[in-house]
């Protein structure tokens, strides 16, 4: 029984995190969303560059063949630093439903290759989402019907841009016509590969709610510090600390449950839905509770354009219905734990 | 990260839980706020104990197991699960024997720690007094040196089952020109000391669940001073870290009650008909009894790499006693009109042992230090930010 992380995982995201912190402040973010595509194709080289892209390949293509373990670090510093849909889905999402594929389906080594180079774009569409991030700049879409896995190009699909208050997204609905040619797997294997697919959408986005709640709380607390009032710093007060501290505990209590999850999906464990789905729900509460928390220390400041805290905060408000809203993963978590004969209570922490 | 118990693990889960099932009394004990219940739980003490599980952590000299965290939260799992007694005697074993331990000399450790284990010897604290609650460095209660002893005046209060304890632990005012946290020693004191006198106070559940203690010129030797003299403040806060806190109230207490609010709901439909928010309520209760368990493990697995666990702490007391308070609420809203029936009532719902834990629930946020005060303590030891 060992719940931590090894020094390797750690090192990783220690350098992944110092990278980010230079090359993708709130200002070059800022810039980048202004634009009509709103991605960066130098960031996205110099992320391929650190690693990023080629994370959970198998080292058979190119990668460092790293698992949902990893990532649990990794999507918090997305998170963390705001980083666009695009990364996630391409590199977790569509690389672990690729590495889900079977190992002769045509096109699929050359695929994660080239995922591991960082020079594709995949966008991924389950039908939990309503509407696809990051189909506009795509090469491949990776889309579902009635369980079966599809595959086109983005050429081969239409799509109408629907903007969403957190200028980091890029959402389409998408509409296109399944056929032979664009068929990856039939819904039989499809409909397990998919529902894998989802949990770590949902663990994606949970790990990156996670890490903008941390951003959220960190912009708060230097708020708090210099900001005066009554000629004192506001974060002397005791209203005021004690907003902060709730978010501080949501989110120190939220990440052993995406840790939880991540070990789950990872060891397919029978429970995964059950542990991604109490991640979710974790992770977006304190990323909420950061948001709301952090623009009422922030006064009137927080409700503005011009500080960074709308950024972060929008991200987590968007994100928080992204990959199965509360409803979705909420029954989820009441089906396997009021079903008859659940194993729940504390003998079953790791062995349910 | 690996989640697999190991065989040694799974063997001492196998005899733990063995054990309980041969020993667990059918019938609940009397309440241990009760002179009765307070000895009939010494009694189930003594038996953990002749089976080396009273103090599973502690060494094999002393009647433990040597275990380690892992091993320990395994045997609270297993405890909890079995519906055994509650830990009448939690301030010797968790919060005085720690500190014997790091501070003690050998003669007071050989003489105090397996009386501490086997229960011979019950314990009170003596923190609190009438105006030093959350601002504990305003103690008064002297304790004037006078030769070979020491000579204690003064007033401590909520010592919980001090009516019934054998001893009392506490910070006393060793230097009477000191002030604040200065000049404070810990001392040992046995409640049958001339001149003590203990005054029960009936709590909400109209059982003399605590009591103030009146010192009028009581005498011990001073061979009962832990640690150095004038030292109390840091010895006291020596051991007041993540394990006390931990050790003082497992996980698996709360999946437990997370898992019997579960049943509960399941036995009563009709609830969630009523009112859909209660099975909402039951899900966030789950959910935060799981994450408590998922976040000891994972605190344990950093411990056992030699972190140091600090304001955390603070953390996990606003939690726990904040979730116990929702479960129990949410308890009382599935009994609807049963749920004021107390234990001796002929309709009483599992012994009214719902009502009782929602009433102590109350006090959760409370003792060990408010949630107002651990809050306080988040914000400025762990988010940096400045004292008022």
């Amino acid at each position: 029984m060992d719940f931590t992380f090894t020094e390797d995982q750690l090192a990783f995201r220690e350098a992944i995190s110092r990278f980010l912190m230079t090359e993708a402040p709130p200002e070059i973010l800022r810039e980048i969303w202004d634009t009509d595509d709103g991605r960066s194709p130098e960031l996205r080289r110099k992320m391929a560059e650190q690693g990023l892209t080629a994370l959970s390949v198998p080292e058979e293509q190119g990668g460092l063949g790293m698992d949902d373990i990893a990532w649990s670090l990794l999507t918090q510093e997305l998170g963390y630093y705001a980083i666009a849909d695009s990364m996630a889905d391409t590199a977790y999402v569509a690389t672990g439903l690729l590495n889900a594929l079977p190992a002769d389906t045509p096109r699929r080594d050359e695929m994660l290759s080239r995922i591991a180079e960082g020079n594709v774009r995949i966008a991924v569409g389950h039908s939990v989402n309503p509407l696809i991030a990051d189909v506009h700049l795509a090469d491949v879409v990776l889309l579902e019907h009635q369980g079966e896995v599809h595959g086109l190009r983005r050429d081969a699909i239409g799509y109408e841009r629907n903007p969403s208050i957190d200028s980091s997204r890029r959402l389409s609905r998408v509409t296109f016509h399944p056929n032979a040619d664009s068929l990856v797997l039939g819904a039989e294997q499809g409909r397990a590969v998919w529902a894998q697919t989802l949990n770590r959408g949902a663990l994606a986005v949970a790990g990156q709610s996670l890490g903008l709640a941390q951003r959220m709380l960190d912009l708060s607390v230097d708020y708090v510090v210099q900001r005066k009032q009554f000629g004192k710093p506001i974060g002397s007060f005791q209203a005021v600390k004690h907003h902060l501290a709730d978010v501080a505990g949501k989110i120190e209590f939220a990440k052993p449950v995406l840790y939880r999850a991540a070990h789950a999906l990872a060891r397919g464990e029978a429970n995964a839905d059950l542990h991604v789905s109490h991640a979710k729900l974790a992770c977006c509460e304190a990323a909420w509770l950061a948001g709301r928390h952090g623009i009422q220390v922030h006064g009137a400041m927080g409700y503005t354009w011009e500080v960074d805290l709308q950024m972060f905060m929008k991200r987590a408000w968007a994100l928080d219905s992204s990959w199965g809203d509360r409803a979705f993963h909420k029954s989820r978590v009441a089906n396997a734990i009021l079903a008859p004969d659940a194993p729940i209570g504390p003998q079953f922490t790791f062995e349910g | 990260m690996q989640l697999t118990y190991s065989a040694k693990q799974q063997a001492f889960r196998a005899e733990v839980r063995a054990w309980l099932k041969a020993n667990v009394p059918s019938k609940p004990l009397a309440s241990y706020d009760t002179r009765e219940g307070f000895e009939e739980h010494r009694a189930w003490e003594r038996k953990l104990y002749e089976s080396r599980l009273s103090m599973v952590m502690w060494p094999e000299h002393l009647g433990g197991r040597g275990c380690d965290l892992i091993e320990w939260l395994i045997f609270e799992e297993e405890y909890y699960a079995a519906g055994a007694p509650m830990r009448v005697n939690q301030n010797g074993q968790l919060l005085l024997g720690p500190t014997l331990m790091e501070f003690g000399t050998e003669e007071q450790k050989r003489h105090f720690l397996p009386r501490i284990a086997s229960s011979e010897d019950m314990w009170a604290q003596g923190w609190s007094e009438p105006n030093a609650g959350s601002d504990m460095a305003a103690i008064r209660s002297k304790a004037i040196r006078d030769g070979d002893e020491f000579v204690i005046n003064g007033q401590k209060t909520w010592s919980t089952r001090a009516t019934f304890a054998d001893w009392i632990f506490g910070l006393f005012r060793t230097d009477p020109q000191s002030s604040r946290h200065h000049g404070l020693s810990y001392l040992l004191v046995p409640l049958n000391s001339p001149g003590v006198t203990i005054r029960p106070i009936k709590a909400l559940n109209g059982k003399d669940a605590f009591a103030e203690v009146f010192f009028d010129d009581v005498r011990v030797p001073a061979s009962n001073l832990l640690g150095a003299e004038g030292q109390g403040w840091h010895v006291a806060m020596a051991t007041a870290g993540f394990e006390r806190g931990l050790l003082l109230r497992s996980p698996a207490r709360f999946q437990q009650t997370a898992r019997r609010l579960v049943e509960l709901y399941k036995a009563n439909p009709q609830v969630a008909e009523r009112d859909p928010s209660v099975r909402d309520a039951v899900i966030e209760s789950w959910m935060g009894a799981e994450a408590y368990a998922q976040a000891a493990y994972h605190t344990v697995g950093l411990v056992e790499k030699g972190a140091k666990i600090g304001a955390e702490a603070s953390i996990n007391k606003v939690i726990w006693s904040e979730l116990d308070l929702k479960m129990h609420e949410t308890a009382m809203r599935i009994l609807g009109p049963y749920g004021e029936l107390t234990g001796e009532a002929p309709e009483a719902v599992e012994h009214g042992s719902w009502l009782e834990g929602f009433l102590f629930a109350q006090a959760g946020p409370i003792y060990a230090g408010t949630n107002e005060i651990q809050r306080n303590i988040i914000a400025e030891r762990m988010l940096g930010l400045p004292k008022a």
